[in-house]
């Protein structure tokens, strides 16, 4: 008994470290938020206690309405395209064996690189005097020497064209993984059928990589949630916030303005909409779908 | 005959697509290259090309305005730092999981607390942490940064070494305890050395993750003299927004390290990077 008990407090010891800088760095400050979003907190002087006041400043903040918006516009963009290319090429590259590390390394490479040095690329290639618009002044094609960073109508697709273009290569590392466990008899049996690419992509392919298709999906959705670097570094949200999102929103109303209980607010809206988001997986896990 | 001429087109098609693809990457990365060798004078006539005349001197000149040896010197403590404090508590966590309490119930309930911190946002505890940090004065130093980067990346580090843990054979523990090993031996002696592996698997993929990290970085470190290289580029690129010569130079100094240990170790970070993937 006493051997028993002596073994369990060992294996609390071994993982005391990790708890104890979690704890400190993660979960107090997170329960804080929670805490925090039901006062008017500045920083530093009184706590008071309002309510929902917080939330409902938020939902009459037109800034704010506008960067759920763009978050949303962000999640839908970012579950098409990137996915779309991804399927295109994980599913192109099973086909090919000459140059298939080659392929893969390109695809993956902007994965490894800084959101500082990415966004330096794309604002050169995207800049209003240099770069692409230079480029296209020089063989005659003005209407097309405009940058898309800093027109209001382009730019949130801008800042997304440059977050997707480094992360599609992630996608398609995890389905071609996912691919290459397909059992090879369907492969055979489909060609003896004759069928076509399409087919065998529609009906063989696809099906077998569903779990994995799904969970990126889930990454997505909650991935884009907190997308900060790519909009902070490349418009900061401008052109009057025609780029704005939510997690940048948060930063300027904490780091800027020191509103605490407003931009807890805002993280604790964040948390429960990824929190929501999770237990609709589960459940449908747990109603038998294959997630 | 008329398969293979079919297949033959169809693996041409292939490579058309695929080399698309590839060129929408290489080409931008291409013209970084070539700005960061080409001299200032050249930038209005020739926009996206290789320079006429090669500048290696930008390198030296960028190295030496940012302070790059400093620079590169703050990020390499930060990334060392961060290995040495997460790999050490994570492991003792993966190896309490793995090996001392493999079916506890602590083992379900750590693993779920840990999965909910993956999942939580940054921007739910950063402003909290900030203040907490103030109160420490562990703000603008690099402990302060080394210990949020060890919490955020301990969550993925103790899955990955746990899950390489509980694959080591069970009879060589039992046979060390036979041994009289104590269970810090059976830590340090048994467990460590066969699981290096997967050390170097997540070791690489915290070192990228610590080494290009913005957001901490940006709110926690003020002080120019203790940035890393993530938030002295910003910086530098706020700063001289129309030297692209040297800006260029500046970014390839910081990806070049990784892109080096990217060739080196493809395999390693790929499989780190997407073991999540996987996991689910």
């Amino acid at each position: 008994m006493k051997n028993l008990s002596n073994k369990e407090m060992t294996s609390w010891l071994f993982l005391a470290p990790v708890l104890f800088i979690h704890l400190l760095v993660v979960a107090i400050p997170s329960l804080s938020s929670l805490a925090l979003c039901f006062t008017d907190w500045n920083g530093f002087g009184k706590i008071n206690f309002v309510g929902f006041e917080n939330f409902l400043e938020l939902f009459d903040d037109r800034v704010f309405k506008k960067a759920i918006i763009h978050n949303l516009i962000w999640t839908v963009l970012f579950l098409t395209v990137p996915i779309a290319l991804a399927l295109l090429a994980a599913f192109l590259l099973t086909g090919v064996k000459r140059f298939q590390m080659f392929y893969r390394f390109v695809f993956f490479f902007p994965y490894i690189l800084a959101s500082i040095v990415n966004c330096l690329i794309w604002k050169y290639l995207f800049h209003p005097i240099h770069g692409l618009a230079a480029f296209f002044k020089d063989i005659g094609w003005e209407s097309l020497a405009t940058s898309p960073l800093t027109t209001k109508e382009t730019s949130l697709y801008a800042v997304a064209f440059v977050d997707g273009w480094h992360f599609w290569g992630f996608l398609v590392v995890i389905y071609i993984t996912a691919m290459y466990q397909v059992d090879e008899s369907l492969y055979e049996a489909a060609d003896i059928e004759g069928a076509s690419k399409w087919q065998t992509f529609r009906f063989v392919t696809f099906p077998s990589i569903r779990p994995m298709f799904l969970f990126s999906f889930l990454i997505i959705i909650i991935w884009s949630v907190p997308a900060f670097d790519y909009v902070y570094i490349l418009t900061s949200g401008g052109p009057a916030y025609s780029s704005e999102v939510v997690a940048n929103f948060m930063y300027f109303e904490a780091f800027r303005n020191m509103n605490v209980g407003y931009a807890s607010a805002v993280g604790a809206l964040m948390f429960v909409y990824v929190f929501t988001i999770l237990g609709f997986f589960w459940t449908l896990r747990k109603l038998g779908w294959e997630i | 005959m008329r398969i293979s001429e079919n297949k033959l087109r169809g693996a041409v098609s292939n490579h058309i697509i695929l080399m698309t693809l590839a060129l929408t990457i290489i080409m931008p990365i291409m013209v970084l290259v070539f700005n960061s060798i080409k001299p200032d004078e050249e930038f209005g006539i020739n926009p996206l090309g290789f320079p006429e005349t090669v500048r290696l001197m930008n390198y030296y000149d960028a190295f030496v305005i940012g302070n790059y040896a400093q620079v590169m010197m703050n990020s390499l403590l930060l990334v060392t730092g961060t290995l040495t404090v997460c790999l050490t508590f994570s492991s003792m966590a993966a190896f309490s999981l793995a090996v001392l309490n493999p079916n506890g119930k602590a083992t379900i309930l750590i693993g779920i607390y840990l999965l909910v911190g993956l999942s939580i946002p940054a921007q739910l505890f950063i402003l909290p942490l900030f203040i907490i940090w103030k109160n420490l004065h562990l703000n603008n130093t690099f402990i302060g940064l080394i210990l949020i980067y060890s919490a955020l990346n301990a969550p993925f580090a103790v899955f990955l070494i746990r899950s390489y843990m509980v694959q080591l054979p069970r009879e060589l523990f039992e046979a060390a305890i036979v041994e009289g090993a104590s269970t810090f031996q059976l830590f340090t002696r048994v467990a460590l050395p066969l699981s290096w592996p997967v050390f170097l698997t997540t070791g690489l993929v915290v070192s990228l993750a610590v080494w290009n990290e913005f957001l901490f970085a940006v709110t926690f470190i003020h002080n120019e003299e203790f940035k890393p290289i993530s938030t002295i580029l910003y910086s530098f690129q706020n700063r001289r927004e129309e030297n692209y010569a040297l800006i260029s130079a500046a970014s390839i100094m910081m990806a070049a390290p990784l892109a080096i240990l990217f060739i080196l170790f493809q395999r390693n970070f790929i499989a780190g990077l997407t073991s999540g993937g996987t996991k689910g």
